[in-house]
């Protein structure tokens, strides 16, 4: 029979770990727990990290902020660090699943589970995100882009939990989140794109980055089209040109959802509706 | 392992298997069967409980994650013979139909009518997203939780 900790910190966690290596983590449960139901995983024991308080933290440090990687997407969304810093995060969590899923989920679910569609995945990058790693005596800071190492693939060595992501200081006045399922709730992401970045008085971009989901086999970035848009202005006009490229660099497949067409026609239509 | 938590009101002590699920135990163990499972896997809502007043989903959590936490299922919503406004309202506004979805559906009302006592109709929607209806459409069952915010919780 699976056996179940949750222990309420990182020093009660560690040892426990160590005498049980076998254990899954696990913190809202709403991807481990589905694929243990579906026979997916068998774990041998189960340890939530739920109540680990290190891991719901959300507080400034210095200019950065952090963000525990167990603290609920809803605890996220009702922090003003997130909402009023960076609205294109809040943005995409909002769009996580449903109301339950959000008071479940959490970044480090998201992030470790590094799936095509993981709605947190394309904001982290616009921003910048860190990714720290947490082992006995030991820590690591990993920028996202080189965490994600593809679907279901992350940077995670044994003994190592992420403990939580680091934003760095962001003064652009430009971000913004899209994306495209079937359904408003519980809809899987046919295609998203986070958007982050600065904008002159004349609106001119100074800096852009850009993070399409769901379009590749991990977050896809466009350093192409983030340049072509450099200097401009956000008209029809250069966002199709910019749309363009990005479709080079997405590689999108057929599913039950969408088709690879459809996918491909978004890339493109989701950056066409940052036109004023 | 033994876990202790408060349901309804009042507190429990059970020994349970480590890794049964929430859902299951609720049901089997503690006998509150309006805890309902249909998908098992997050998609439908049916088994939606309250921990600490928040909606959250049985079929996806462990029993022993209510070790020291509130639990309420859509038994501990009346109050004796007094039915609580939400389930009034349901009732009258023809909001059930099999009622199969209703404990979830009323208890992810009460959720967001927690943290957000006057949803307009859309919010209402988004607050009840996560939980599937076979047989009313909806409609009145966003009726019904807009009359519960239109008369701010109180029936005459
Ligand atoms: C109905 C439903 C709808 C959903 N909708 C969406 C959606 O719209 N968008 C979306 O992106 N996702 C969605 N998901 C997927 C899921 O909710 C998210 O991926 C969520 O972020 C997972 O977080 P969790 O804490 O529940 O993960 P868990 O299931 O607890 O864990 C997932 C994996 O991450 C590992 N893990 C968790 N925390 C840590 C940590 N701190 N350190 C190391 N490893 C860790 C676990 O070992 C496990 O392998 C949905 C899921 C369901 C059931
Ligand atoms: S039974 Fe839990 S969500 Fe469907
Ligand atoms: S009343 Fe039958 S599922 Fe909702």
């Amino acid at each position: 029979m699976t056996r179940v900790w949750l222990p309420s910190s990182l020093e009660e966690l560690w040892p426990l770990w160590a005498e049980n290596p076998g254990a899954a983590l696990y913190a809202g449960g709403t991807d481990l727990l589905v694929r243990r139901r579906a026979g997916l995983v068998r774990p041998e024991a189960l340890i939530c990290l739920e109540r680990v308080a290190e891991l719901g933290r959300i507080e400034p440090d210095g200019p950065e902020v952090f963000l525990g990687a167990a603290a609920s997407f809803s605890r996220l969304l009702s922090s003003p660090l997130v909402t009023e810093k960076y609205p294109v995060l809040a943005a995409a969590l909002q769009r996580i699943g449903s109301p339950q899923v959000r008071h479940m989920g959490t970044l480090g679910g998201n992030l470790v589970t590094a799936s095509p569609a993981g709605d947190s995945l394309p904001p982290l990058y616009t921003l910048d995100a860190v990714v720290e790693l947490v082992a006995v005596g030991a820590t690591r800071r990993v920028p996202i882009a080189e965490f994600i190492q593809g679907p279901g693939q992350v940077d995670l060595r044994p003994g190592e939990l992420v403990s939580g992501v680091r934003l760095p200081a962001t003064d652009g006045n430009l971000q913004h989140f899209e994306k495209v399922g079937s359904r408003a709730a519980l809809a899987i992401s046919i295609a998203s794109l986070a958007v982050a970045g600065r904008l002159s008085d004349q609106g001119e971009v100074l800096q852009i980055k850009l993070a399409w989901g769901s379009v590749g086999p991990t977050v896809v970035c466009a350093p192409a089209a983030e340049a072509a848009l450099q200097g401009k202005k956000l008209t029809p006009e250069t966002l199709a040109a910019a749309g363009e490229l990005a479709q080079q660099a997405a590689s999108p497949i057929d599913d039950l959802r969408a088709s690879r067409e459809y996918r491909l026609a978004l890339v493109k239509n989701l950056l066409l509706r940052l036109a004023p | 392992m033994t876990i202790r938590f408060e349901i309804n009101g009042e507190k429990v002590e059970l020994e349970v298997a480590p890794d049964a699920r929430a859902v299951d135990v609720l049901r089997r163990e503690l006998g509150f069967t309006g805890v309902k499972e249909a998908c098992g896997q997050g998609e439908c809502g049916a088994c939606t409980v309250l921990i600490d007043g928040q909606s959250r989903l049985s079929c996806l959590m462990l029993a022993a994650q209510l070790h020291g936490r509130t639990v309420l299922t859509i038994e501990g919503m009346a109050h004796g013979d007094r039915l609580h406004p939400l389930q009034e309202s349901f009732i009258e506004h023809g909001a059930v139909q099999c009622g199969f979805c209703t404990p979830g559906m009323i208890l992810a009302a009460e959720s967001l009518l927690g943290r957000e006592p006057r949803p307009d109709r859309e919010r209402i929607r988004q607050g009840l997203s996560g939980n599937l209806c076979r047989c009313t459409g909806y409609q009145k069952i966003v009726d019904a939780v807009e009359a519960v915010v239109r008369d701010g919780g109180e029936k005459p």
